[in-house]
């Protein structure tokens, strides 16, 4: 089966051969991609039950937890890259959440919808409701996705969290991507969601 | 070392009886109390090849009652080995690729040394005069027998319960040993609980005026009575709630009413007297307070400074743990509390909690997300192994 666009474009960013830990890695697809093609040493860790126990039957080693309570059990700087996908606006505490993933990994994927969208800006405006698009597709209600960001949000928090912005990817409705200035406005609006490669500030290795 | 024997006289003379070995005097059996055991004897049995580069051997460790019977006829009961479902051509632990060793573990009373086994010093039963043993002695004698195999490198080590206790220990006391290790529903201590459930069953024993201070041999009596107690209070912690209501409810026993008296009147005081009663048949009293006190003792935080983590520190082992929802004897939560600690010490880890309602046991029973999560975890570490 083809990986998802966004999760390939993920994958592009991982080198061979290296450690790896996706948090919230759902059913264990990039995971495996991951292991199979690029042989990383491949760990995941992922709320669902039922979803941990799909991937361990896959081989893949991974844990049932929960990215806002269970990431303080990693030690510093273990893993070379800690990947987040689609996963951070679902948590209570974004921020630390991505403090521990800059802690544990050299460097850090993450990739998430952009709330600062076009279609979502304009959905607001025009009918003066919650947004829903394709990509966040839930009622306000009943969504997973409790702290939503725009790009230049996440730039924010990012700063904020002492993270160096190595390589900014704009996600387009067709599922394809490019490069994109993390700071300037035009991707913003534009991007359906974005990957970023982080590196703390102390790491300093380029991979 | 001498020839293979085999102690036990309770089996049926033709009975499969598995194998053992004898370690002489030169290679005594240095336990955690202090003393040594010598000669001592380890039984086992074996399932499948050992292949030409020994890279494909798996240790399974046996529960707290279990034996080395595990995918063999019991030659006692003459019920299927324990874990028949679990180990055999194309099962998870398929034979037709890996060489299965399942030992029955010192202190145990299917032929190897423990209490209702004969001294070959003295030609007595041992009784009381057996050493105190933990599950770090029962994992050391295991080592001394996988030596005596000529197994450098164990591809796997098993257990549930007890014998999930025992993996952890070997991957704690022989990390270049062992490339995976899969503790099932167990924990890394005893808890207060456990140990006081223990407890009743230890003293059911040795109430039992059939006891004679553990000098029973050859009396041509054992304390049954105290034993089955003993047994039926386990088996309770062994279920669930859930289980025990589905299976027997407060259904009476081939009667309309209650009786009035103290003779059985529910179906589940039947089931309880039943296991009790099958469990004497097959069970050494003395047996069972040696190993009960073994689980006891067994705190393998506290064996490095009271941080689980430090058992794992640099261990290259991979771990896969398995909890059961319902497990209440180790619950879900002491499960994830190794994973935990495993994470802490950046090891290679997995952890599956498998939703059942059907307690402790269902490492016992036909789960099949337990056999799927078992079968792909052992081809992962195969295929990277490269064991075909």
């Amino acid at each position: 089966m083809a990986l998802r666009p966004d999760l390939a474009a993920i994958a592009a960013m991982i080198p061979e051969g290296t450690s790896v830990l996706d948090v919230g890695c759902g059913d264990g697809a990039l995971l495996e991609h991951l292991v199979r093609t690029k042989h990383v040493d491949g760990r995941g860790l992922e709320l669902s039950q039922q979803n941990v126990n799909a991937c361990v039957t896959r081989g893949l080693s991974v844990i049932q937890g929960d990215a806002d309570t269970d990431l303080g059990e990693y030690p510093s700087q273990v893993f070379d890259v800690v990947i987040l996908s689609q996963t951070i606006q679902a948590t209570w505490d974004p921020k630390s959440v991505l403090d521990h993933l800059l802690r544990i990994g050299r460097h850090v994927v993450i990739s998430f919808p952009n709330f600062g969208h076009w279609r979502v800006r304009l959905s607001l405006l025009a009918r003066g409701r919650m947004p829903q698009t394709k990509t966040l597709s839930n009622e306000w209600y009943d969504t997973p996705n409790i702290h939503l960001c725009t790009i230049a949000d996440f730039v924010g928090l990012a700063n904020v969290c002492g993270a160096n912005i190595e390589q900014a990817l704009a996600l387009t409705p067709e599922g394809t991507t490019r490069a994109m200035r993390a700071d300037a406005w035009i991707p913003n609006l534009m991007a359906e969601g974005a990957i970023f490669l982080l590196t703390s500030d102390t790491a300093g290795s380029v991979i | 070392m001498s020839d293979p024997v085999f102690l036990r006289p309770l089996a049926a003379p033709d009975a499969d009886k598995g194998q053992a070995v004898v370690f002489g005097p030169d290679q005594a059996l240095l336990l955690d109390s202090g003393r040594s055991l010598t000669p001592f004897t380890i039984a086992y049995k074996t399932y499948g090849t050992l292949n030409a580069n020994r890279s494909n051997a798996i240790l399974i460790c046996h529960a707290l009652t279990g034996d080395q019977f595990a995918a063999s006829p019991n030659p006692i009961t003459g019920k299927p080995g324990w874990w028949q479902t679990m180990i055999g051509p194309g099962k998870p632990i398929d034979t037709d690729r890996f060489f299965v060793i399942s030992t029955n573990v010192i202190g145990g009373c299917m032929g190897s040394s423990g209490p209702a086994e004969v001294n070959p010093e003295t030609g007595e039963p041992y009784g009381l005069s057996f050493p105190l043993i933990t599950i770090r002695d029962m994992v050391r004698a295991q080592a001394m027998l996988i030596d005596h195999l000529g197994i450098e490198r164990l591809f796997s080590v098993i257990g549930g319960s007890m014998g999930g206790m025992q993996a952890l220990q070997w991957a704690a006391s022989f990390p270049d040993r062992v490339i995976s290790a899969m503790p099932i529903a167990c924990a890394a201590r005893h808890s207060a609980q456990n140990i006081a459930f223990h407890e009743v069953g230890r003293q059911a024993v040795m109430a039992d005026p059939d006891w004679h201070g553990g000098a029973y041999y050859g009396r041509g009596t054992q304390p049954s009575k105290g034993l089955a107690v003993a047994r039926m209070a386990a088996h309770i912690t062994y279920l669930s709630e859930p289980a025990l209501q589905r299976k027997f409810g407060r259904n009476l026993q081939n009667k309309e009413s209650v009786s009035f008296l103290f003779t059985p009147d529910f179906q589940v005081e039947s089931y309880l007297h039943h296991q009790g009663m099958t469990f004497v048949d097959r069970f050494d009293a003395n047996s069972y307070l040696y190993i009960t006190r073994a689980v006891d003792y067994f705190d393998l935080a506290a064996d490095h400074g009271g941080v689980l983590a430090e058992a794992f520190r640099g261990t290259k082992t991979r771990f896969c743990i398995i909890s059961f929802s319902s497990d209440w004897l180790y619950p879900t939560a002491e499960n994830k509390r190794i994973a935990h600690a495993l994470n802490a010490a950046a090891a290679n880890v997995s952890f599956v909690d498998i939703r059942t309602d059907r307690g402790h046991d269902s490492f016992l029973l036909d789960e099949p997300e337990m056999f799927a999560t078992v079968r792909g975890f052992l081809n992962s570490v195969a295929t990277r192994e490269g064991v075909k």
